[in-house]
């Protein structure tokens, strides 16, 4: 399935001018419609944005509540949506300043591409290295960062030249792969849409242009389906259905989170903690019964034999991962608690919910320099590794080579709360 | 560089495919995890194309939870029996709250104006409460107004159904977290990522059956604050307002005595996205007088508890 929409998440503050670059960004790519643009002109003037020539403050489009829009701050991430004639953009709008760590893992933990902004003033500051650190350690597959402000350093070339520079060596030591670093200004739209008429220097794509070829990733590897729930047609069917055809029906019903599974393939199911072989009968999508089925299609599969498969069980093709009860993962934490050896968890991973404990808080990374500090506990946006132990054995794999098998979340057993999101870096190396 | 606001339609089938599998995996996160849910129905379309998705989440199932339907009195006729015949069609349980009720018991009294719309959010509670649902599918989309632009997808309530926008859960990945305390709920909005242009290429592909009304047809109509509104027995012109006829039709589906209809010659599926294509004001900018009350008007009535 090639699928042309776009996942983006930008990460910055407002003082490096995010808010006006997406305000921009929507703005030339004509996703504002008339009525949002009078009520954003209209709070301009009232605020006597740009004197009298009418300027428009973009940096409203993207505020979303009341206190944003009164206090000039933005609180949560924002989803916005724009469509060009070359495919669909779905923009998570990360916050920079308040809850910036559990802002920018929401948005950036789905994104394609995240866009990071650097005030061209200020170059890297630790700021930035706070974000690409986090965006780093989600993987997200493309890396756009947008030196803004651009006018303000009369398009100076040279100077530039060494925020690229510095950029790329930082997402080289970070292991992010695809950066493009763009010389931007939010305010006048230079390269944001249009390209700069006044930096002839630059021959570069621009923002949306990049945005417009970036290829997103597609999911290779192992077909992989953590089942959701186990559909029995037991006198429910759909109005009509012949109950005949379905007396010995049985589906199991998820997403095909990794590559490709065809109908007479071979599959593990991990069902119970125990693995067993069985070859795929069937698959049904959304559009009807198939003979083959992609990575992010929302399937039904039958199997040739009959398996005590339920809820959070694993189907893959190929080798199956190996039940894990103890692990080591890198977690943020994303609630206002106090993680401490020996807590009590649960644990969502894939479709399974499991208790889990926290064995051991191996180390803190300090976000500013990546350096690891030992802690005896792990706070709100902390970024941490911890040993995990779960009830229940889980089919975990690395992140880098599955988003779904390699991540899970941490929820507080009593509240429900989801304290922390966790990334599963290397397989077998639990003591 | 060109931009335009229709995309091919090539494009739009493979975006249609990710959306479509976004939603039925969200749908089915939740019939798995939690107790007992709802499916909150008002025959507009996009409650619509969330019943649709469910149906396909869960084929070949029969839609295994009972449709909600807070009426405020104030129905488009064709609409009511629109959802008469789906509740037929799929087999279906349905739970009807009634504004109407309410008032004539004297539990809620009818506002200076005469519009209910601000009256449902008591009765959505009263009946989320009564039947038990501890989360309600609903159709709200992100791309509508600027407060749904920041809900999470599993939006939490609390034990007076009220949305905290400053204390969200975060939500990662597709690892979806729908617990809560025992007295909360949660609105589960599987199609959030859609927009008004995606859900009409949707109900275009997969040739869904919608109320008329959403088709440009000749109406009585009288002008007020720039909008078309309807002759009807709860929509009354004043002396200065004049009744004429025109062709219209509805880009949202609501209370008749707040919503307004377009000028409008499409009626298919087909013009309509001809229209929207080239279309400058947005569906609730067009339509909706509630939204007008200031720029914060959903934001306001969603703390309150509102859909």
């Amino acid at each position: 399935m090639t699928t042309t929409l776009l996942r983006i998440a930008t990460a910055g503050s407002v003082d490096d001018g995010k808010s006006t670059l997406v305000g921009r960004l929507l703005h030339d790519a004509k996703a504002i419609l008339a009525d949002s643009l009078d009520d954003i002109a209209r709070t301009s003037a009232e605020r006597g944005f740009g004197g009298a020539d009418g300027t428009l403050d973009l940096a409203l489009v993207t505020d979303g509540l009341r206190a944003e829009r009164e206090q000039g701050i933005t609180i949560d991430v924002a989803y916005r949506y724009f469509s060009t004639d070359k495919r669909s953009f779905i923009l998570a709008d990360c916050p920079g300043h308040v809850q910036y760590t559990r802002n920018t893992v929401t948005g950036a933990s789905t994104a394609d591409a995240a866009i990071v902004l650097v005030d061209a003033r200020n170059g890297v500051l630790e700021q930035t290295r706070r974000h690409l650190g986090v965006l780093a350690l989600l993987r997200v597959p493309r890396l756009v960062v947008a030196v803004n402000k651009m006018d303000l350093i009369n398009w100076d070339e040279q100077a530039f030249a060494a925020i690229e520079s510095e950029v790329l060596s930082l997402a080289t030591e970070l292991g992010i792969q695809a950066t493009t670093v763009i010389p931007v200004s939010a305010l006048q739209g230079d390269n944001v849409v249009e390209p700069s008429l006044t930096a002839t220097w630059y021959t570069g794509p621009t923002l949306l242009g990049l945005l417009e070829e970036l290829e997103p990733k597609l999911g290779g590897g192992t077909a992989r389906l953590d089942v959701q729930y186990v559909i029995r047609p037991q006198g429910a069917l759909a109005p009509g259905l012949d109950p005949e055809v379905y007396r010995d029906y049985r589906g199991y019903a998820g997403t095909l989170v990794d590559g490709t599974l065809n109908v007479g393939d071979r599959v593990q199911v991990l069902s119970n903690g125990q693995p067993v072989a069985s070859r795929v009968k069937a698959i049904s999508t959304p559009a009807g019964s198939a003979q083959s089925a992609q990575a992010g299609e929302a399937i039904v599969l039958e199997l040739e034999t009959d398996l005590d498969i339920a809820r959070g069980d694993t189907i893959v093709a190929g080798e199956l991962p190996t039940a894990q009860r103890e692990f080591q993962a890198n977690i943020c934490v994303l609630d206002p608690v106090k993680l401490t050896n020996g807590q009590r968890l649960l644990i969502k991973h894939g479709t399974k919910v499991s208790a889990a404990k926290l064995s051991t808080i191996e180390h803190v990374i300090n976000v500013a320099d990546y350096s690891q500090q030992p802690a005896d506990s792990l706070e709100l946006n902390d970024l941490g590794r911890i040993t995990l132990r779960s009830q229940a054995g889980l089919a975990i794999e690395e992140y880098a080579s599955s988003r779904t098998g390699g991540s899970f979340l941490l929820i507080d057993p009593t509240t429900g709360r989801t304290l922390a999101a966790g990334i599963i870096e290397e397989k077998h190396e639990a003591a | 560089m060109t931009i335009t606001a229709n995309a091919p339609t090539g494009t739009q089938r493979s975006v249609l495919d990710a959306l479509e599998a976004e939603s039925i995996h969200i749908i089915r996160e939740v019939l798995a995890e939690f107790e007992k849910p709802g499916l909150l129905f008002s025959g507009g379309k996009d409650s619509v194309v969330v019943l649709h998705l469910l149906a396909k989440a869960v084929a070949p199932l029969r839609v295994p939870i009972p449709v909600v339907h807070i009426d405020t009195g104030h129905n488009f006729a064709e609409v009511l029996n629109f959802r008469d015949s789906v509740v037929q069609k799929y087999g279906l349980n349905l739970v009807v709250g009634s504004v109407q009720e309410y008032i004539d018991r004297g539990e809620l009294t009818e506002l200076p104006d005469g519009t209910r719309n601000r009256l449902q959010t008591r009765v959505l509670l009263d009946t989320i409460e009564n039947n038990g649902f501890d989360v309600v599918f609903g159709g709200a989309r992100r791309d509508e107004d600027k407060a749904r632009a920041k809900e999470r997808i599993l939006s939490l309530r609390d034990e007076f159904g009220v949305w905290d926008p400053r204390n969200q859960r975060p939500e990662i990945w597709s690892l979806y977290n729908g617990r809560h305390e025992p007295d909360w709920h949660v609105r589960a909005f599987p199609i959030s990522n859609w927009t008004e242009r995606d859900i009409w290429a949707y109900i275009q592909r997969e040739n869904i059956e919608l109320p008329s009304i959403y088709f440009a047809h000749c109406r009585q109509v009288f002008e007020r604050d720039g909008m078309w509104r309807a002759l009807t027995p709860v929509s009354q012109p004043n002396e200065d307002e004049p009744v004429v006829i025109k062709q219209v039709r509805y880009r949202t589906v609501g209370d008749a005595s707040c919503t307004g209809a377009v000028l409008s010659e499409a009626d298919n599926v087909a013009k309509v996205l001809d229209e929207l294509a080239i279309a400058t004001v947005t569906e609730r900018g067009a339509t909706r007088a509630d939204d007008r009350i200031s720029a914060a008007g959903m934001e306001d009535r969603k703390t309150e508890g509102y859909f």
